[in-house]
């Protein structure tokens, strides 16, 4: 019987150029890069300031506000609401949106930034006509794949990770005169930061790797990609409805089961990342 | 780049007998939904051989190379490549091959430098001689002093160029190049035709030449193959191919008065006639040109023969080699 042959060890200094030349496309593309920058823009820092403003200079306004939140506020763990019922309203509508109500959308940073890079490197790849000399190139399928991918799921994790402090510091020091102490509640931020973020960043890119291969160019790759965030906003509305509360147990939960469908979509995305089926496509 | 060294010296240099050929193709053969693009290639090709492929589009050029260098799977017959089998040692043998596709396949937004920068590491330079190889060959090909400017900025012949430059970063043993001389001036394609004719001559690499331009191909190409629905129609050196597809000719110059008698006198000797008028052409002031097809070198004494033996004078006697037009167009003639 013979000896199944061991895998070729990884071309590391291929796979670093492929990922180092995608990304550095990416900064020279103002149609990739403007949402790469507008968007965590809006979401970490405009978004918390002009809620926090609004908080501080609506008064009484707020306490209307407050009563859309009911429903979240009623399906709150019970230490949690005891201590938000001590807070003034708009420090309670503060701690309420910004610390849980619109967590899940921080998610949508991380997930557009790989659909935007992994639908350029794919895509964009086969749309610009520079896909046939990769294939040619003495490069084993796996590692230019692997190349792409990091490509964009490193930026993506980067930007989740970075933009998430920048949040935290923002709000914690913009609301600290309302609410008196830190808005974002640990249990929540830290596994979604370093736990469901980069699951579901990879997730948006297995998404965008699969459509990739059936598309023509970067827009149709991008546009079809955007499909991966409506679990996002389901997530937001299942909140503020009341259905869930976001809390460490949940979100580990649910990190987990976006990291086997990472495993599914990514080995489903290689399999059709076969040279023979990407030269077919030519 | 080097000074254009013309092949077309009247002599076909068959090609170089070694024992391991740098390509030995059998019964090679690929179908797209159920239609064969190659239908069972058989080519040897000996190292530090040019072989040109011709063919119309969709004739199986592409296809081929892509077969050789191991990107497609074949569904009928083996290659060895440099002694390597293309789709399970794809990845040994095209650290050793190096291609120009027919769209130069460069990323337009990086600079020229950015852009060899990631074929080098693809292809395994040595770190230590990355900077050095890809100023040699940006230089070699004229584009050193534009080397950081983006190759969107590029004329389609400069990227033509860096096409080429690209492919011989890694110092390849085999060339695949498909039709490189597209988008050049006259001028860049014979200085690209130099350094195809040295790569083989001078540095032993060998070339499968894809191409449209006949004229290229006859000049630099040791031996020719016809591709036509994905079989081979026509493999030889090209004074082979003229002979075998009677594409030689002869022209017979005669005083204008004589023109009549001459043309007599050759049919009588069972010669054919051809090209405008029926092989005939006024050349003022008063000669007229006669065209004998079909008849090589070999035949010039049997010509002037018939034309002295009916007591013409014969003002001059030219043997015409083949062109590779002709050939190709005799050989697509037989499908039509």
């Amino acid at each position: 019987m013979s000896a199944r042959r061991p895998p070729a060890p990884l071309d590391l200094r291929a796979i670093e150029a492929l990922a180092r030349k995608d990304l550095g496309v990416v900064v020279r593309t103002p149609a990739v890069l403007i949402p790469l920058v507008i968007v965590p823009a809006i979401v970490y820092v405009l978004l918390p300031i002009a809620m926090i403003v609004a908080a501080r200079i609506g008064g009484p306004m707020i306490a209307n506000e407050l009563a859309e939140l009911e429903r979240l506020f009623a399906s709150l763990p019970d230490a949690l609401r005891t201590d938000l019922e001590r807070m003034e309203p708009a420090a309670r509508m503060v701690t309420l949106t910004l610390g849980y109500l619109i967590a899940p959308l921080y998610l949508v940073v991380p997930l557009m930034v790989a659909s935007v890079v992994a639908a350029d490197a794919f895509a964009g790849e086969k749309e610009r006509g520079t896909l046939e000399a990769l294939l040619h190139a003495p490069l084993r399928e796996r590692d230019l794949f692997l190349g792409k991918l990091l490509a964009a799921w490193l930026p993506a994790v980067a930007v989740g990770l970075l933009g998430t402090v920048l949040y935290a510091a923002i709000v914690t020091v913009a609301a600290w005169p309302l609410v008196g102490g830190a808005v974002l509640p640990p249990g929540v931020w830290i596994p979604m930061a370093i736990w469901v973020g980069p699951a579901v960043a990879l997730a948006g890119l297995g998404a965008t790797v699969l459509i990739s291969a059936r598309v023509e160019t970067f827009q149709e790759a991008y546009q079809l990609g955007g499909v991966v965030v409506i679990p996002i906003v389901a997530l937001v509305i299942a909140q503020a409805a009341g259905v869930v509360v976001l809390d460490a147990r949940l979100l580990t939960l649910v990190g987990a089961l976006i990291w086997l469908l990472d495993g599914v979509l990514l080995v489903v995305a290689f399999r059709g990342f076969s040279r023979e089926r990407l030269a077919a496509r030519l | 780049m080097t000074r254009t060294r013309s092949r077309v010296d009247g002599r076909d240099p068959a090609p170089p007998e070694t024992p391991e050929p740098a390509l030995r193709i059998r019964g090679l053969g690929k179908d797209y939904g159920g239609r064969p693009a190659l239908a069972g290639l058989d080519l040897d090709v000996a190292p530090g051989e040019i072989v040109a492929l011709l063919g119309h589009n969709g004739a199986g050029k592409t296809t081929t190379v892509r077969l050789l260098n191991g990107v497609l799977a074949p569904d009928r017959g083996e290659a060895r490549v440099l002694g390597l089998d293309p789709w399970t040692e794809g990845t040994r043998l095209r650290r050793r091959t190096g291609i120009a596709t027919e769209r130069p396949s460069l990323d337009p937004r990086l600079s020229a430098r950015a852009n060899l920068r990631l074929y080098a590491a693809l292809y395994g330079v040595p770190r230590e001689q990355e900077a050095a190889r890809i100023d040699a060959v940006l230089d070699r090909f004229g584009l050193l002093a534009r080397a950081e400017d983006r190759v969107g900025a590029y004329s389609k012949g400069m990227t033509q160029r860096l096409a080429l430059a690209r492919c011989a970063l890694h110092e390849p043993d085999l060339y695949f190049l498909d039709e490189p001389s597209a988008g050049l001036d006259p001028l860049a394609a014979r200085e690209l035709r130099g350094w195809i004719a040295d790569l083989a001559a001078e540095h032993g690499r060998t070339v499968l030449l894809c191409t449209h331009d006949l004229a290229e191909a006859q000049r630099l190409a040791d031996r020719v193959a016809v591709l036509r629905e994905g079989e081979l129609a026509a493999i030889g050196t090209p004074g082979e191919l003229a002979t075998r597809y009677g594409a030689a000719r002869l022209e017979v110059e005669v005083p204008e008065a004589q023109g009549d008698a001459a043309r007599t006198a050759l049919l009588e000797r069972g010669f054919e006639l051809a090209g405008r008028a029926e092989g005939e052409e006024a050349i003022p002031p008063a000669t007229r040109r006669l065209r004998v097809a079909a008849a090589g070198r070999d035949r010039a004494p049997d010509v002037a023969r018939a034309i002295l033996d009916a007591g013409l004078s014969l003002v001059r006697l030219d043997p015409t080699d083949a062109s590779l037009e002709d050939v190709y167009l005799a050989v697509y003639g037989e499908s039509q």
